[in-house]
């Protein structure tokens, strides 16, 4: 616990992290609530998760857990929140709320499993890859909001990455439709840094419009040219590529190392960025630009060359991330395919806190809801999808909020800068 | 804390703010010459972007003709134009108005399909109430539950401070989700049907047709009227009211409304739940007057257009009226150029995504079109 102070504005810190230890722990005894009440499960039920498959090279046995699992699991919870409530750690404050979270959905799992069976090994392969377009939204919202350039156009970028790999994956064979959209959203990114750092147009609105066209361009190709070449529009997709040994081991090789080039990307991509970013000159360089434009400036960094690299670089990781929705599991485009995975990408930097790994973590746990959402509808659990597939959005909304926590933007976000 | 430079700013802001608008040069080009060039230019591009897809000359001529021909060149022409125009200037007014608060509200998609729905459920669930009664009241419970909704998102960000931005889309994606949910539930769902379609709207909710005499193909609904009083009501709340004056204020400048002692968190979600309303009201007059009825997805995309729109209009009334105008018009158009020319309606988001970036852009504009311009003043607007 803190030592008293007398200073106003650390009384004011003190209080407001007291304000939001008790927010926790109002969170958390209403979870132990939930879970007692509503994700309650009889005590003679099992819930047998599947771990691996039966021609695996090494076969772990089914998990069966018992249906007690959910009553200990509402009393950890409210012992979690009761802590809370009344000591207030503020150290504790975000662990309380993981280890909760984690608690709460292990419980659903259980619940929704009970007497039945369940693949828990093929619902995290599906998250894993599920995610892999929202980490790279998440990861090119990073690279340019860290050079104080929102980036709403993340959502345009994978689409067009999307076409092009399509367009170019049919003519030029995988790796060459690859190599295209990674330069077409690196185009897309020099395209929103003109418009923000040499026009100066608002940069939402910049990015508002790039979405439109992108939208209407490829929309508009689509149905003017590949309704009548369906040849253009029928790539060749990139299957998924075992590591040797790595890819065995139990759980964790069908979920981390066998998959397509996709997933293995963004998992490197995200790790070249956190050190870029953290431990480099060039990084901190960026970062510099992205908090105090004008110091950075006065110190010698080309303000705008590190803005027109940063958002290019940022183009082209959403170029890649858009290639997965046509050359990483289709092979065609279709309109819109994209879905607003952009903006969810974008809700995934927030989340992650402007951190390239928090992204990446964010990312999976929107991937595990909309995984679980559509394992969901095979065990007929009595939650309509809908509510589920709206979780994630709540959460994110939650978050932005700042009700858990404070997150906090690079202080030159989204500004204008005017070489003096 | 600020600096003379800040208050400077503070004081030339409120000033622009006070100032009676003298009708210059200066606004002559913004309002006229740069919209003009940016709808020349955009069709000029799409132009291009047709003969890149192997679109023959003229075919594109054909196009063109059938553009202008769709969407004004004949009564059914101006009655569809008008009909797509009511919705996208109701949403555009609402999003016109957060502009000028300082409030970048991308849900107007979803305060509209939940107003939407609101209204049709209101309006069949009282079957009883007589003609203009229903219409009334169903038109203002869309725009209640418009107002609720974009409540929300002010709500967060007057008392949190979570962007608006990423509030709203995240809103957006619920209605989505809610309204399939919602359009599921058997006291909504049309009867016989499996998929999510809402009953519908009983005769006297619907909002009348205005031309069915002349020939029952002209769909021109009553709505044209709640747009032009919409239109009214904006330019006077914002031009004339008290509280129109702080969302303006606020919207040029934060920080000097506050030393003003307007009270920011109030404004925000004032601001927010009209533009909510107007959202909602769009997506009530869809149903009543159009549709009849709710499905996943009505909206038809009309709430990011409508984002466009309220750009294009520079977020003041009369201006969003005539760009619904011609966004009404380009739809209209489209559809006739889709049938007539084999064009598909999709080049008709290109265009407007590029009148867009041109107006946003007047430095963009500028630069192509150097002519048509006075020479920049030093220091005079960028």
């Amino acid at each position: 616990m803190s030592a008293v102070t007398t200073d106003t504005s650390a009384e004011k810190i003190a209080s407001a992290k007291a304000r939001q230890a008790r927010i926790t722990g109002g969170i958390l005894i209403g979870l132990s609530l939930l879970v007692l009440f509503l994700l309650d499960v009889a005590a003679s039920e099992v819930a047998t998760f599947k771990l691996s498959r039966p021609r695996d090279a090494w076969v772990l046995p089914d998990l069966v857990v018992p249906g007690a699992f959910n009553t200990i699991a509402a009393a950890l919870l409210a012992f979690l929140g009761v802590r809370q409530f009344l000591r207030g750690g503020g150290r504790w404050t975000s662990l309380s709320l993981g280890i909760g979270i984690a608690l709460v959905i292990m419980a659903f799992l259980v619940w929704a499993t009970a007497g039945k069976s369940f693949s828990l090994t093929g619902m995290l392969q599906a998250t894993m890859v599920r995610a892999v377009p929202i980490a790279l939204g998440g990861l090119a919202g990073v690279l340019s909001e860290r050079v104080a350039v929102i980036n709403i156009a993340i959502e345009g970028m994978l689409l067009a990455g999307a076409f092009t790999g399509a367009l170019m994956g049919s003519l030029l064979g995988g790796w060459g439709g690859l190599v295209m959209a990674v330069l077409v959203g690196g185009m897309f990114g020099m395209i929103l840094a003109a418009l923000v750092v040499t026009f100066r147009m608002d940069q939402i609105i910049a990015g508002v419009v790039i979405n439109l066209f992108v939208l209407g361009l490829t929309s508009y190709v689509t149905s003017q040219v590949f309704a009548e070449h369906r040849y253009l529009n029928n790539a060749e997709i990139f299957r998924s590529w075992k590591i040797p040994i790595l890819g065995d081991i139990p759980v964790l090789g069908p979920t981390l190392f066998n998959q397509n080039i996709f997933v293995y990307g963004a998992l490197i991509l995200v790790a070249v960025a956190t050190y870029y970013l953290f431990h480099t000159k060039g990084g901190l360089r960026a970062r510099a630009v992205g908090e105090h434009p004008r110091a950075a400036d006065t110190l010698g960094v080309d303000v705008y060359f590190t803005r027109y690299l940063h958002v290019t670089l940022a183009g082209m990781v959403a170029g890649f991330g858009g290639a997965w929705f046509t050359l990483g599991s289709v092979g065609r485009f279709d309109e819109n395919m994209t879905g607003g995975r952009g903006f969810i990408g974008l809700a995934a930097m927030i989340f992650g806190r402007w951190h390239p790994v928090g992204a990446l973590s964010a990312a999976l746990i929107f991937g595990f809801a909309d995984s679980l959402q559509q394992k969901l509808a095979l065990l007929n659990t009595p939650i309509p999808s809908e509510f589920l597939a709206m979780a994630p959005y709540i959460a994110t909304i939650i978050v932005v909020a700042g009700l858990i926590g404070k997150a906090r933007p690079p202080a030159a976000d989204g500004r204008p800068y005017v070489k003096e | 804390m600020m600096d003379g430079k800040d208050l400077k700013h503070v004081n030339e802001d409120m000033r622009k703010l006070l100032a009676r608008a003298a009708f210059g040069r200066g606004d002559f080009e913004d309002l006229f010459v740069v919209p003009v060039f940016a709808v020349v230019a955009a069709l000029v591009l799409g132009a291009v972007i047709m003969l890149a897809t192997g679109v023959d000359l003229p075919t594109i001529g054909q196009s063109f003709v059938a553009l202008a021909v769709g969407s004004f060149g004949s009564l059914n022409a101006v009655s569809e134009t008008l009909t797509a125009a009511i919705p996208l200037v109701l949403a555009g007014l609402g999003l016109g108005l957060g502009f000028r608060a300082g409030l970048f509200n991308i849900g107007a998609e979803g305060q509209l399909l939940l107003g939407g729905t609101a209204a049709v459920i209101f309006t069949f669930s009282f079957p009883s109430l007589p003609f203009p009664v229903l219409m009334i009241f169903g038109l203002l419970a869309g725009a209640l539950v418009g107002a609720a909704y974009a409540s929300i998102a002010g709500i967060l960000k007057a008392t949190t401070g979570a962007h608006e931005v990423i509030s709203t889309i995240m809103l957006n994606l619920i209605s989505f989700r809610l309204l399939e949910y919602i359009l599921r539930q058997p006291y909504i769902q049309r009867e016989g049907r499996s998929d999510p379609i809402s009953k519908s709207v009983p005769e006297a909710g619907q909002l009348p047709r205005l031309l069915d005499w002349f020939d029952p193909n002209l769909r021109l609904h009553a709505g044209v009227f709640v747009m032009l009083l919409a239109v009214v009501f904006v330019w006077w709340l914002l031009f004339r009211s008290k509280i129109g004056f702080a969302f303006r204020a606020s919207g040029a400048n934060p920080d000097a409304a506050r030393y003003a002692g307007m009270r920011s968190g109030l404004v925000i979600v004032a601001a927010m739940a009209t533009a909510g309303a107007l959202a909602g009201l769009a997506g009530a007059s869809q149903v009543q007057g159009v549709l009849g009825r709710a499905s996943p997805g009505f909206s038809a995309q009309m709430g990011f257009d409508a984002i466009a729109l309220a750009l294009l209009g520079r977020s003041h009334p009369v201006g969003i009226l005539f760009a619904g105008i011609l966004f009404g018009g380009l739809e209209a158009g489209g559809r006739q150029m889709q049938v007539d020319a084999g064009v598909s309606i999709d080049l008709i988001g290109i265009i407007q995504a590029l009148i867009i970036v041109f107006i946003a852009a007047p430095l963009l504009v500028r630069a192509i079109f150097p002519w048509g311009f006075r020479k920049e003043t030093k220091g005079g607007k960028a």
